[in-house]
């Protein structure tokens, strides 16, 4: 656990970049700080490993003040990752990654081979191994840094901005792969980003800084959509509050219905009822819709509109199967099983049906209450 | 064209006449003198020039003086310096001394740009993954520095090597000792003959520095310099 007291940093000439911030970050979690800039999130973080020297207040690891340690001690303690990755472009990717190792003085063979095993963990072919950074792309150089990071085993990670330099599409990627790592590792997590998306996506806590250095609200992502403290915190989460609260809605509590599926076997005309209906194989997977007005002979020999996206019972969010309702031609959202296999349909407005705690009961503000995604309708 | 011509006969039939390459006034001596003035202040300018960069742009204090000093030493005139400190003392000392003055500030100059240049976040990445300030110049600045400090050293024995002409006037002979005595004696093919041995000495060190730089420069910075 870190824990914030009262922390304060003022720069001669009197610009204060964290005014009196008090927080926690649990042990196996992910904090996020997030803000706009000059507000004091980069700030903080370096709080942690001393990079920075607080005015005032203190900052405890699992209740040691930091200042009890030596920078140096204390910082080979600590994974540390930056924007730009800052990759030492004189050392291969093996020995970039090996830097702490080679400081706290494992042998060689040790080092090595750790580096190697990280190397593959985040998702960087071994031949990479002896390359220079400047041979990498981007995305690649960050995973670089993230395994240099990871490489002696810190308890502790601290990010800043890991994710900021790269497209969109490697951004995602490297924020599931990020994900998927810390479900494996459980390290204590600071991650220090302006795009409030990747706060919601990644963080366990978000914890919003205001320009200033103030802390204006500390809280879990489902809580900060539903309950924004005050307007600077609403308006810097921005657009479609509500459609984004229903990422934390889970979808294994949706009645699915299977009025609407039918075997490819079936003849069209036995298909009456419902104007679309969806077409499967034996196996349950979806061919396809069709328009039981147009459709006659055997289904399976129709003329079939493509199914769309589906969402994957229990895995994806509720959000994920109203956009599928939304652009399924028969507005009907298709759950499948993590075969691949249709479950059932919803239509998008037995979607909404599910209860979303808080966003659609303004009035509710008990912060207490377990999260929406265990309420299935 | 010609000219040229008659020129490369003229210093061949002078490097090969039997007479060069024997006693104090041969080649091989001359060479040896020459090049030893020129290694001395070479590595005497290197230390002090590496240690001030070095200490300069790791601090990022200092650093406008270093650069004004440096500046102002480039203007004194070597010729001058040399007569100036003979007078006060015959030795070669002095001869050293200018020489040295003359090779500091390229040093100087490029390993303090060059350390000061080195990628803000490498040096953030360093230090916040435990390196202390020792390490982080030994293990960051100076490996990322080295591609301009080693320009810095070449520019500087370049320099030296056609500086250290001057030993010969005040009689310490080198190379230089061919062109004075040639000039005096109107001796065309002695100064030529000179000239060129100095210019082939100029050729070798940057032959030298070239190899140093695939020898001591990490691939990544040279591909990285070559791609961008």
């Amino acid at each position: 656990m870190i824990t914030f007291e009262g922390v304060t940093k003022r720069y001669p000439g009197g610009t204060v970049a964290l005014d009196d911030v008090s927080l926690d970050c649990p042990t196996g979690r992910i904090t996020v700080f997030v803000g706009t800039s000059g507000g004091g999130k980069t700030t903080a973080l370096r709080t942690i490993n001393r990079m920075v020297e607080p005015t005032s207040g203190r900052v405890l690891i699992d209740g040691q003040d930091v200042r009890e340690r030596k920078p140096a001690e204390l910082r080979r303690g600590i994974g540390y990752v930056i924007q730009h990755a800052g990759l030492f472009p004189h050392r291969t990717i093996l020995n970039n990654i090996t830097t702490v190792p080679d400081l706290v003085g494992w042998n060689k063979k040790k080092a090595r081979d750790r580096a190697l095993e990280l190397m593959e963990r985040v998702g960087l072919e071994p031949a990479m191994a002896k390359r220079y950074p400047f041979q990498l792309s981007g995305g690649q150089q960050q995973r670089v840094g993230v395994a240099r990071a990871l490489a002696a085993d810190p308890p502790i990670m601290l990010m800043d901005e890991p994710f900021s330099a790269v497209d969109p599409v490697v951004r995602a990627e490297l924020q599931d792969e990020f994900l998927r790592l810390q479900d494996e590792l459980h390290k204590t997590i600071v991650f220090v980003t302006h795009d409030i998306d990747e706060a919601i996506k990644l963080g366990d806590r978000i914890a919003v800084f205001q320009t200033g250095g103030k802390l204006v609200q500390l809280d879990s992502p489902e809580n900060l959509l539903a309950h924004p403290a005050d307007d600077f915190v609403a308006g810097f989460i921005g657009q479609n509050r509500g459609i984004r609260t229903l990422s934390f809605a889970a979808t294994d509590g949706l009645r699915l219905s299977d009025e609407a599926v039918r075997p490819a076997s079936a003849d069209a005309a036995e298909a009456a009822g419902p104007e679309w209906v969806l077409v499967v194989d034996d196996d349950r997977r979806p061919l396809g819709w069709a328009r039981t007005a147009e459709a006659a002979g055997p289904l399976g020999e129709a003329r079939l509109s493509p199914v769309g996206p589906t969402f994957q019972v229990g895995t994806d969010s509720v959000r994920v199967a109203l956009d599928a309702a939304v652009l399924s031609p028969s507005g009907l959202a298709v759950g499948v099983d993590d075969s691949g296999a249709v479950v059932g349909t919803a239509a998008g407005t037995d979607l909404l049906t599910v209860p979303t705690h808080g966003t659609r009961d303004g009035t509710d503000a008990d912060d207490d209450a377990p999260t929406l995604s265990k309420e299935g309708g | 064209m010609n000219d040229l011509w008659n020129q490369v006969d003229l210093f061949w039939t002078w490097l090969t006449a039997s007479s060069q390459w024997h006693g104090g006034d041969g080649i091989p001596h001359r060479l040896l003198q020459h090049v030893y003035y020129s290694g001395v202040s070479l590595a005497c300018a290197a230390v002090i020039g590496l240690a001030l960069g070095l200490i300069v742009g790791h601090t990022g204090r200092g650093g406008f003086l270093a650069i004004t000093v440096a500046n102002i030493a480039r203007a004194v005139p070597t010729f001058g310096l040399v007569l100036f400190v003979v007078v006060i003392e015959y030795s070669i000392t002095p001869v050293l001394i200018a020489l040295v003055a003359l090779a500091v500030p390229p040093i100087l100059v490029n390993t303090f740009e060059g350390v000061r240049g080195v990628d803000a976040d490498a040096k953030d990445a360093a230090r916040g993954m435990g390196m202390t300030g020792w390490g982080v110049l030994w293990q960051v600045e100076l490996p990322m520095a080295l591609p301009l400090i080693l320009l810095g050293l070449r520019t500087s024995a370049i320099q030296v090597v056609a500086t250290a002409t001057i030993a010969a006037y005040p009689g310490f002979g080198g190379l230089g000792r061919y062109i004075i005595d040639g000039l005096a004696r109107n001796d065309y093919q002695l100064v030529v003959g000179g000239t060129v041995l100095v210019v082939l000495l100029a050729v070798i060190v940057q032959l030298v520095f070239a190899a140093l730089r695939r020898l001591v420069i990490s691939p990544g910075l040279l591909g990285s310099a070559s791609s961008s």
